[in-house]
């Protein structure tokens, strides 16, 4: 617990060191503000559903941008000598790396609170559909950040970091698109659709938080942090 | 303090330490000296539990690497090879961290940094970024970050390289200072470090211990002439008589009896490489030959490979 907590300080403050964090968070402010206000215009609906619905699309860029660093950096400035050699347990200091990122994630959707209620002051706003949506962007958000930071532990540098994160969410993603879907026999698409990180942030966009859903994406995380642990043990090994 | 049993570590095409054992004795300064890719860092990382062996065991204090990993780690102080930092962070912060993952909080915590910062002189440093300071200050941090928790054992993988003469000095100075109460290991291909600041010598070269010692006692073994290390399966009532009889070997001592088999070193005329006689001689006996090795070649090898030179970088 100290460990997890020492570690996620560290690696909250890092994204606060270099402009790096506050430009990631003015991007991500002004292009989901474009998104939404874009849908507000255009379908002049009091509704947050639009932008929640694309959402996915802005995580794919933003979230493996969080988590680029946070392996591959450590490796290449052999920071993670000390980082490992402290006296610190392996899924420690894991999860203070997963849980600043969420914390960084957390930061950028509190500031975007600004949009549903601005939308309240215009019209009437189904204010439960709106935290339904926020929890489920949350656990999309996880999801996406453990498929990252594992991007991250496998690459060598953040770039290759960054586009190995993105390739990886955009195929969870993909698997759900009902384009995709088509191009497979009915029992196979199934399947793939229940493995879409997409398909399940559909229904939560729409305002409804179902158990499955959850269960989904705590399950994408439990494998991409459990494959990241294994990670550590690779290195210890020499690899 | 430090017990290392026939430790082994490969990399998928190297192997890097190739059954090694050895003591750290506790309040000793222990220099670890071999030349460029001898197996020094991969041997400390292993010490520090961050790298696994293959196969032997650690322990420190008692402790098993492998099994308590933490116990290990929470004894040991740390000073990586290049001196790895977290650039971005003001010595303040990086301290800070360290000693907290280290489990200091609060006032022990505060205490904790004022000391090694007054320790390394660094006081005047304590509100700049890492980044900005030269490398005789960054190795400062280092050392204040391995010195953090007071720890009874410091592991030191290299830690003048790269300073100028004027800053090697400061380290040495500094570590000479911690010897005397500090277990310390420091590794280093440079061999009047070895004479600045340690008082025993464990010689490896190619993942193999060569030699252990003072550093005079090797310099003397390495200059006198070569030593031929003889292992047979044959007793010395039937060996002995033998040897005593060739003209062209100087001495012998029996030196061990394991499993059966003796060994023997050797020394023959000055200049003369004798193994290939010992090795016609005991085809001509009959004998069971199980090894035949030249020693000065390694130790003295390994001394012409050691930098002799200050600051070479
Ligand atoms: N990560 C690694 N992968 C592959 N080979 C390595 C690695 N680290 C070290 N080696 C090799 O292992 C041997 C021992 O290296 P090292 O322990 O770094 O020696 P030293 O510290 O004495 O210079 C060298 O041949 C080196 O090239
Ligand atoms: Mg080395």
């Amino acid at each position: 617990m100290r460990g997890t907590w020492t570690v996620f300080k560290k690696e909250f403050r890092e994204f606060f060191t270099s402009p790096t964090g506050y430009i990631y968070l003015v991007v991500f402010l002004v292009l989901t503000q474009w998104l939404f206000f874009r849908g507000f215009f255009v379908i002049g609906q009091a509704s947050v559903r639009g932008y929640f619905s694309l959402l996915p699309w802005v995580f794919l860029l933003f979230i493996p941008a969080i988590t680029m660093r946070a392996w591959a950096e450590e490796r290449r400035n052999g920071t993670l000598e000390i980082l490992m050699t402290l006296p610190l347990r392996d899924p420690e200091i894991l999860a203070g790396k997963f849980l600043a990122g969420f914390a960084f994630v957390v930061l950028s959707l509190l500031l975007t609170l600004t949009l549903p209620i601005s939308v309240s002051l215009i019209g009437n706003l189904d204010w439960g559909q709106v935290v339904a949506s926020y929890l489920g962007a949350l656990f999309l958000a996880g999801a996406y950040l453990s498929i990252g930071l594992f991007a991250s532990a496998i690459s060598a540098n953040q770039i290759v970091a960054f586009l190995l994160g993105a390739v990886f969410v955009f195929f969870f993603f993909l698997l759900g698109m009902d384009w995709v879907l088509a191009t497979f026999p009915p029992g196979v698409a199934a399947v793939l659709q229940y493995f879409g990180l997409g398909y399940h942030f559909e229904s939560i966009a729409r305002g409804v938080l179902d158990l499955r859903d959850i269960l989904y994406y705590l399950s994408v995380m439990a494998v991409f942090l459990y494959l990241n642990l294994r990670s550590m043990e690779v290195w210890r090994i020499g690899g | 303090m430090i017990e290392v049993r026939d430790l082994t570590k490969a990399y998928s095409t190297t192997l890097a330490v190739d059954h090694i054992s050895f003591t750290v004795r506790k309040g000793e300064v222990l220099g670890f000296l071999g030349p460029n890719g001898a197996g020094k860092t991969t041997t400390l990382r292993i010490i520090t539990g961050y790298l696994l062996p293959d196969e032997g065991t650690v322990t420190v204090d008692g402790y098993d690497v492998l099994s308590q990993p933490l116990q290990v780690k929470q004894r040991i102080g740390y000073l990586p090879e290049d001196n790895p930092l977290y650039l971005e962070m003001k010595v303040r912060e990086y301290l800070d961290f360290v000693a907290e993952a280290r489990g200091l909080t609060g006032a022990r915590k505060r205490d904790a940094i004022d000391r090694v910062l007054h320790l390394t002189n660094l006081e005047d440093k304590y509100r700049k970024t890492i980044e900005t300071l030269s490398k005789g200050y960054r190795q400062r941090v280092g050392l204040a970050q391995a010195l953090i928790h007071d720890p009874p054992i410091l592991l030191l993988d290299e830690p003048t390289s790269g300073l100028d003469p004027t800053q090697i000095v400061e380290i040495r100075n500094l570590i000479r200072e911690l010897g005397r109460e500090k277990t310390v290991m420091l590794s280093t291909h440079i061999l009047p470090e070895v004479q600045a600041t340690t008082s025993r010598v464990i010689i490896i070269n190619r993942g193999r211990i060569a030699a252990s010692g003072t550093l005079d006692e090797l310099l003397q073994k390495a200059s006198e002439g070569e030593v031929i290390h003889l292992e047979l399966r044959n007793p010395p009532q039937e060996v002995e008589p033998v040897l005593q009889s060739q003209p062209w070997i100087e001495s012998f001592h029996r030196i061990a009896e394991e499993d059966g088999a003796y060994r023997w070193t050797l020394r023959g005329p000055e200049g003369k490489d004798i193994r290939e006689d010992l090795y016609r001689l005991a085809v001509e006996q009959g004998w069971t030959l199980r090894e035949l090795w030249r020693e000065r070649a390694t130790l003295e090898e390994v001394f012409l490979n050691l930098t002799t030179e200050e600051a070479t970088a």
